[in-house]
């Protein structure tokens, strides 16, 4: 006969516990999802666009509360990665898709742009006064390690009021695979045949010198901490720091701030040569007034979507976003997408379908109905 | 069961006693021993099966390489070894003695009133995210050690090659010092236990014999020897594995440099960078392999430590 | 004689000193973490959800995510790593034991991104979404070699004497494990268990991987979870100041809640005799 008696009470503290535990969770399934629940969307990717994007999901809360959309930074590798195992609807990215990714995808993935983004590069110099200006090759140099003393002559040349210390350069990049890596790399790669060909572009590039730092912020707190450093980031972690930004010299040979103006003429005056599938890249634009490190930043959606419900609150919140959510775009230091890109975004967003119908205008004031 | 209880109730083998709970209760053990030992195996043959076309690709030369360029699919590993190994190293060195230290004043020197709370800010330090010791050391640790620290040093050491290069405070010595700082708590908290589990009597009989106070310490360390390891390979084990804070502060430059100046890169580390962004077959097989020479790091590191112990407390008497 | 004495005193104050030296630092981190995060510090911040830049909001989903979390993580983590740590001391000298030893040491040393992966390998791909359950199942990963360890050296420490006695009086030998000796090592074994759940309070990159993140209060436990790290991860990586602030904060009062369960299991394994 088992002695009951002699239960000691650890043990039967830990029984209850365990009991209790079990009980609690078995009744925690949700189910995913019955009839008459809120619709629940899951989006990922860019870091970048998160405050947004945390702004469009709120914002559009307000007028449909049985809609949740979450979406949480895990990077646009991440965003790729994810959708294309349908772990979550749609995605962010800095950076278009490539050709391999989109072919190994399970079905066809559109590419909307929604928003602009410009990378500046910021610097730490004591007694420096003014914005520094830049010409391509000089920024190149900088970062092939081929000019390294503040006060080398061909930054001089371009400086000449500029008080310049007799100190070495200390270049921060980025260390993690990061879309702005990517856009910076891209433009360098236009702009310097010797950067194409011993760097070249992509996320995780090999910089030749300089000290790694994670994420915006992290290169942001670097350079801000450490004296005699320059780096690139993304416009808003520079002015949010009051760090200096650098004008650069763009195609048409002016000095440029990057701004809300600079960066969507970037994209404007660049649409006649997109392409259809609105993946292109729009650094050294041509034009006057055009900042040239600027890029789209896209959404990614399956263009036959598998849940119609799921598909038409898609289509209803990107049409929402890239019209009524521009608005929101240059309070957080993001460039609004010219009107023209709205248009070719909106037929984007037209071809999103479900079996074989369009869910475009299927949307009224309540998209569940 | 009765029957159990008649029949040996003589013998001095308390085994029989209860055959079926003691079977039960050994073979659970066993099952959650082997549970451990099932994960860790499926781990490494998924690791393995994911990496196969970097070890497919790069065969042997994957860990004596030392170039790390994503876009043009060169992969290496010998830089985050080496990063990862130094840094670890100079964590050790700093947080091992320290830690003991700690541990030794919290239980044999401090009065219980200044003990019991100063052990409870200790173990506070373990409290403290990985990302927010990566910030302090951004914008406090790295910043100091630039001015205070590193200057002095390059001034009286700079002819020796550890101590060249430029100052910036962000690189191997700041990474090593934060890892101290983080695993100190750790290795503090069991040491403690560890020495409060040492009888009183073996205290006694020291003092008893005349011997002053640090002399009864060093035998309770002799009796404490094995568990004050274990304690320093639970934070060796920390040190190599730690990702955040390592990276946000050590200069993720994939380079071999004597200088402790300069910037280095773990393993850890590129993994947590480059892992979400990683599109491409060969790329993200890489940094699997990279995980898996992690897994042989450690596994080397701590066979490393133990045989050190080993050979340190031989001669000393062992608690069973 | 003398020379004895000197080197005692020297012990005692370079002992002394370690110790000062490192409350003095975790003093130094504490204010800074302080002084940048309390004021953000409000109840509303405790109870509301994550809004956009500007607009408020709080952790208070995210201290709920976290907790739940943990809780599922330590009921399977804590056992299984006793269970472990059991083994290894009771019946680990052989080969076998050898192995499992070294398996769980270097689980220590492996990133947990690793286990985030892996455990999204296995649970969330084939589940096709994002889960609390496989949130919780790399933090419990993460949690058994700690405790593991910790168990094992605490039950070597216990006196021979106890078990023996016990043994002597009749009790069959898992007994003697189950309530004499792991009681006895209950101590150790709760600081093996704090330090685990520190870690795993701290963890942000498995969680990304697995329990996702969310801006709502959920309790279900086949959908993505907010939690404390990966909020506080979301505000860090910002660049407004207003998002910073409350990073801080909320580390704050993730410290607080480490302290709190620290002190709450503390207080019911203390040794009463």
């Amino acid at each position: 006969m088992f002695p009951f008696y002699r239960l000691f009470r650890f043990e039967k503290h830990f029984a209850v516990i365990l009991i209790g535990i079990v009980l609690f969770s078995t009744s925690c399934f949700s189910g995913r999802r019955g009839k008459g629940d809120p619709v629940k969307i899951q989006g990922a990717g860019s870091t970048f666009i998160n405050p947004l994007m945390q702004k469009w999901v709120s914002e559009y809360g307000k007028l449909y509360p049985n809609i949740r959309i979450d979406y949480q930074s895990i990077g646009s590798g991440g965003a790729i990665k994810q959708i294309k195992e349908r772990t979550i609807q749609f995605g962010a990215t800095d950076i278009a898709m490539k050709d391999e990714d989109l072919a190994s995808a399970p079905s066809a993935i559109l590419h909307i742009p929604v928003v602009l983004g410009a990378v500046v590069l910021t610097y730490n110099l004591e007694g420096v006064e003014k914005p520094l200006r830049f010409s391509p090759d000089i920024i190149a140099d900088i970062f092939l390690g081929k000019i390294n003393r503040w006060d080398d002559p061909r930054i001089r040349a371009e400086n000449p009021d500029a008080n310049l210390p007799a100190d070495g350069i200390t270049v921060v990049h980025r260390s993690d695979g990061s879309g702005t890596s990517a856009v910076f790399t891209n433009y360098l790669s236009k702009i310097s045949p010797e950067w194409k060909e011993r760097v070249g572009e992509g996320t995780s590039p090999s910089f030749p010198v300089g000290l790694g730092g994670k994420g915006n912020e992290g290169v942001t707190g670097q350079v801000k901490q450490t004296p005699n450093t320059i780096g690139y980031v993304e416009l808003a972690y520079a002015v949010k720091n009051k760090m200096p930004v650098a004008e650069l010299k763009n195609k048409a040979g002016n000095y440029v701030v990057p701004n809300f103006e600079t960066v969507t003429n970037a994209a404007a005056e660049t649409i006649n040569e997109t392409p259809d599938d609105l993946r292109v890249s729009i650094t050294d634009a041509a034009g006057g007034n055009v900042y040239p490190i600027s890029s789209y930043v896209y959404v990614l959606i399956y263009k036959d979507q598998t849940d119609e419900v799921v598909g038409r609150v898609l289509v209803d919140f990107l049409t929402w976003g890239i019209n009524e959510g521009e608005r929101f775009a240059e309070g957080l230091y993001y460039s609004p997408l010219p009107e023209a890109m709205v248009k070719r975004a909106s037929a984007k967003i037209a071809l999103v379908e479900h079996n074989q119908k369009s869910l475009r205008g299927t949307a009224g004031p309540d998209p569940m109905n | 069961m009765a029957s159990d209880l008649t029949e040996n109730t003589t013998s001095t083998a308390p085994r029989v006693n209860n055959p079926i709970g003691d079977r039960l209760f050994r073979g659970a053990l066993i099952a959650a021993a082997s549970l451990i030992l099932i994960i860790l195996i499926s781990m490494v043959a998924v690791m393995f099966y994911s990496s196969r076309l970097s070890i497919r690709e790069f065969g042997f030369s994957f860990i004596i390489g030392q170039v790390w360029d994503p876009i043009k699919g060169e992969f290496g590993a010998l830089p985050f070894i080496f990063g990862t190994l130094v840094s670890s190293l100079i964590a050790i060195v700093i947080a091992a003695p320290i830690s003991v230290g700690v541990a030794i004043f919290l239980v044999e020197q401090a009065p219980k009133s200044i003990a019991r709370p100063m052990a409870f800010l200790v173990e506070l330090l373990a409290a403290i995210p990985s990302v927010v010791y990566g910030l302090w050391a951004i914008f406090v640790l790295a910043p100091f050690l630039r001015v205070y620290v590193q200057p002095p040093l390059q001034d009286v050491l700079g002819f020796l090659p550890f101590f060249k290069g430029s100052t910036t405070g962000i690189g191997m010595m700041t990474g090593g010092i934060i890892l101290a700082i983080m695993i100190t708590p750790i290795i503090t908290a069991v040491v403690r236990d560890v020495l409060e589990a040492v009888p009183v009597t073996q205290r006694e009989a020291s003092l008893a014999l005349g011997a002053t106070k640090w002399e009864t310490t060093r035998i309770v360390l002799a009796n404490a020897s094995s568990g004050i390891a274990g304690a320093i390979v639970l934070g060796l084990g920390r040190a190599v594995g730690e990702t955040m804070a390592v990276t946000m502060i050590i200069g993720n430059r994939p380079e071999i440099s004597a200088s402790l100046f300069a910037p280095g890169y773990t393993i850890a580390s590129v993994i947590a960078n480059e892992f979400t962004e990683a599109t491409g077959d060969l790329y993200l097989s890489a940094l699997i392999e990279m995980g898996l020479i992690l897994f042989l790091v450690t596994f080397i590191v701590n066979g490393l430590a133990k045989l050190l112990i080993f050979s340190v407390t031989r001669n000393t008497v062992q608690r069973s | 004689m003398d020379q004895r004495r000197i080197t005692n005193l020297i012990m005692t104050t370079l002992t002394a000193a370690c110790a000062f030296g490192v409350v003095a630092l975790l003093i130094l981190i504490l204010s800074y973490i302080s002084y940048q995060g309390i004021s953000s510090l409000s109840l509303s911040f405790l109870v509301e959800t994550p809004k956009p830049v500007g607009e408020g909001g709080g952790i208070g989903n995210a201290i709920v995510g976290s907790l739940i979390l943990l809780g599922l993580a330590s009921a399977v983590g804590i056992p299984l790593g006793i269970a472990i740590g059991t083994y290894l001391s009771e019946m680990g000298s052989g080969w076998y034991g050898t192995i499992v030893r070294f398996v769980a040491d270097t689980m220590i040393g492996i990133p947990s991104i690793i286990f985030g992966v892996f455990v999204y390998v296995i649970v969330v791909l084939q589940q096709g979404y994002f889960s609390t359950l496989a949130g919780s199942l790399s933090l419990a990963l993460i949690m058994i070699p700690i405790v593991t360890r910790t168990t094992e050296e605490m039950i070597r420490l216990v006196p021979k004497s106890m078990r023996e006695g016990a043994l002597a009086l009749g009790a069959p030998e898992w007994r003697v494990t189950m309530n004499i000796v792991i009681p006895a090592a209950m101590t150790g074994i709760a600081t093996g268990a704090m330090l685990s759940v520190a870690r795993v309070l701290g963890e942000t990159a498995p969680l990304l991987f697995t329990a996702f993140g969310s801006r709502f209060y959920n309790i279900y436990l086949d959908e993505p979870m907010a939690s404390m790290t990966v909020q506080i991860y979301n505000y860090a990586i910002s660049p407004f100041e207003d998002w910073h602030d409350k990073a801080w904060a909320a580390t704050l009062v993730l410290i607080t809640l480490i302290l709190t369960i620290n002190i709450f299991v503390r207080y019911i394994t203390r040794k009463k005799y």
